[in-house]
């Protein structure tokens, strides 16, 4: 097994699973808690990664990322060099692919929660910013777990995107997904064997753990 | 301190599930002092009390507190329920299970100094018998603790108006005694306005110095239990303040040198005699009589004040808890209560004949 590709799958999913919590939170709390006209839009736009072939998403985010597109421009004036083909244009296209598995757990756990703990919180004193920290943000653990793990879990197994913007180098853009498509190619099926099945186990741990909390086997304090 | 009035004068529509929206429609004052808030439900108690809590912003109107203003729709004015000044304990009581009591408590005192908070946390555990529970869940507590917690974290912020909705609901008598006993000691010491929506009478009966009955969205009447629940002037209050026999009729005659008039009541045989009401001859009005204010007599009684004889047959009884419920046909179908001993020694049965007594101001007309 290629464990290098192996570290930086885990490298990528890491990185952008914590991006995406950090950009997922306020959008979920901005989705779930107000109306405004125009908010299915801002809905259909999360959820079109879940439906888009992961290279129509890459073909876009490589034409984005060239030294002729808005995002490679920026990028180049930015570091000078080219976005396309390294570790970051990876981190950023991974961002849009599982953005809908962190924003959703999020929006359903912030919807399912007691509108009047939220109202108890603000006749107690409590701007937005404390509810959300002391109230919302604590009951909705669970939702937040499974945002992590889920856009965790979805980029480890990034494929078509990173085929597209990622190219194949080792160390920098070839992850573990790529690296069981080579030896397929090269008719290597035992280390592809290997690999797969050890992505699947890692998958299905972490499936398991997101599970098991969301049925409060392990919960923090007691089920009422 | 001075103890100002609250005073609400507002209209709000809610776009409900049905074709028709729900309107709002409330001009009203509380003093300081226990008002209670009755009325069917879904008659508006906890769309009001969340207008005056700033939780929902009426269309127009105003809501005051003394010279302040809370909401006000002509001048752009609506003060967030934070700076209210007021504590509101919902039905669901709303405690926040990842705190501990102590720290749902302190959740609203946090604008306070250390030793402000331990003072106040001190001085609501001993007045509502929380201090051996500060350390638990609300997991961890039983229904009548939890609702001593969702009052003692209201009262520690030391409220200008305290809106409660429903708080006792679910508990047994003695335990809402004595919590409410609790609560009237607070009210001593603290005479703030208390908005206390119940459907319980014998809440209303405990604690009630005025009364604001609602239906559909409107006040009906106001003013003490008694003269509001025990002559309940509306159909939806009728049912609300426990009626059991809501009666369709038609006014027949008045009579109003003796204060009365006869009416017929639909099905039955005899017209009976109530007090005079706005109705004129001819109108169809509804008549509730209280089931436990009605005599069963199973020979025809004489030499009685009672002007209401009604012979009829005993259709059902049924024991339930401490009173015996008969269902007896006369004409009309009434509900009537006895004790089981009074049932024993009559040795009431199904298919027997009796005489229904009921007195002229057991009947009130309701519209």
């Amino acid at each position: 097994m290629n464990g290098e590709a192996f570290l930086l799958s885990l490298r990528l999913a890491a990185m952008v699973s914590l991006l995406l919590l950090a950009f997922a939170l306020p959008l979920a709390y901005v989705l779930a808690f107000f109306r405004w006209p125009g908010k299915f839009l801002v809905e259909s736009v999360v959820a079109l990664p879940l439906v888009l072939p992961p290279t129509v998403l890459g073909f876009y985010a490589l034409v984005a990322m060239g030294p002729r597109g808005p995002l490679g421009k920026f990028w180049q004036a930015l570091f000078g060099h080219s976005l396309a083909f390294t570790f970051a244009g990876l981190v950023i296209a991974s961002l849009v692919y599982s953005l809908p598995f962190a924003v959703q757990p999020l929006v359903a756990s912030f919807e399912a929660m007691d509108r009047r703990l939220l109202d108890a919180s603000a006749v107690l004193g409590a701007g937005r910013a404390r509810t959300f920290f002391r109230v919302i943000l604590p009951l909705a653990w669970p939702g937040v777990l499974t945002s992590l793990v889920l856009s965790f879990a979805h980029t480890l197994g990034v494929f078509g995107v990173v085929l597209m913007v990622g190219g194949n180098l080792p160390g920098i853009t070839r992850t573990v997904s790529i690296d069981i498509y080579d030896h397929v190619q090269a008719l290597d099926y035992a280390s592809a064997n290997r690999t797969s099945l050890f992505l699947m186990l890692v998958c299905f741990v972490i499936l398991s753990i997101v599970y098991a909390v969301n049925r409060r086997v392990w919960s923090p304090w007691p089920v009422e | 301190m001075s103890w100002a009035m609250l005073t609400v004068r507002i209209h709000k529509e809610f776009a409900g599930s049905g074709d028709t929206p729900f309107v709002l429609a409330v001009t009203a004052s509380f003093a300081p002092g226990f008002t209670i808030l009755f009325g069917p439900s879904g008659a508006g108690k906890s769309a009001l009390l969340d207008c005056i809590a700033g939780l929902q912003r009426p269309d127009t109107g105003e809501i005051r507190f003394g010279k302040e203003a809370f909401f006000d729709a002509s001048r752009r004015v609506n003060v967030s329920p934070q700076r209210r000044g007021l504590a509101y304990v919902f039905q669901s009581l709303a405690l926040f299970p990842h705190l501990s009591v102590v720290e749902n408590i302190r959740y609203g005192l946090v604008k306070l100094g250390v030793a402000e908070q331990r003072k106040r946390i001190e001085r609501v555990a001993t007045a509502f018998h929380i201090a051996n529970l500060l350390d638990r869940r609300p997991a961890e507590l039983s229904g009548g603790e939890k609702q001593r917690v969702a009052l003692a974290r209201a009262l520690a912020t030391g409220p200008r108006i305290l809106l409660l909705d429903e708080p006792l609901t679910g508990l047994d008598a003695s335990l809402r005694r004595s919590i409410l006993e609790d609560l009237r000691l607070w009210h001593v010491a603290e005479p703030i306005p208390i908005l206390y929506v119940t459907h319980n009478r014998e809440e209303v009966d405990a604690i009630g110095e005025r009364v604001l009955t609602l239906a559909n969205g409107r006040v009906l009447e106001s003013g003490s239990p008694r003269a509001v629940l025990d002559a309940p002037r509306s159909l939806p209050l009728a049912q609300a303040a426990g009626f059991e026999n809501v009666l369709p009729a038609r006014v027949v005659e008045h009579r109003a040198e003796d204060g009365v008039m006869r009416i017929a009541l639909e099905n039955a045989t005899r017209n009976i005699e109530i007090p005079l009401g706005a109705a004129e001859p001819g109108s169809k009005v509804r008549v509730a009589i209280r089931a436990g204010d009605i005599l069963l007599a199973t020979e025809a009684p004489h030499f009685l004040s009672a002007r209401n004889l009604l012979p009829g047959t005993i259709e059902s009884i049924e024991r339930r808890g401490a009173l015996v419920q008969v269902r007896v046909k006369a004409g009309a179908n009434f509900l009537v209560h006895v004790t089981p001993g009074a049932a024993r020694s009559l040795e009431l049965a199904t298919g027997q004949l009796v005489w229904l007594v009921i007195k002229t101001h057991s009947c009130h007309l309701v519209y």
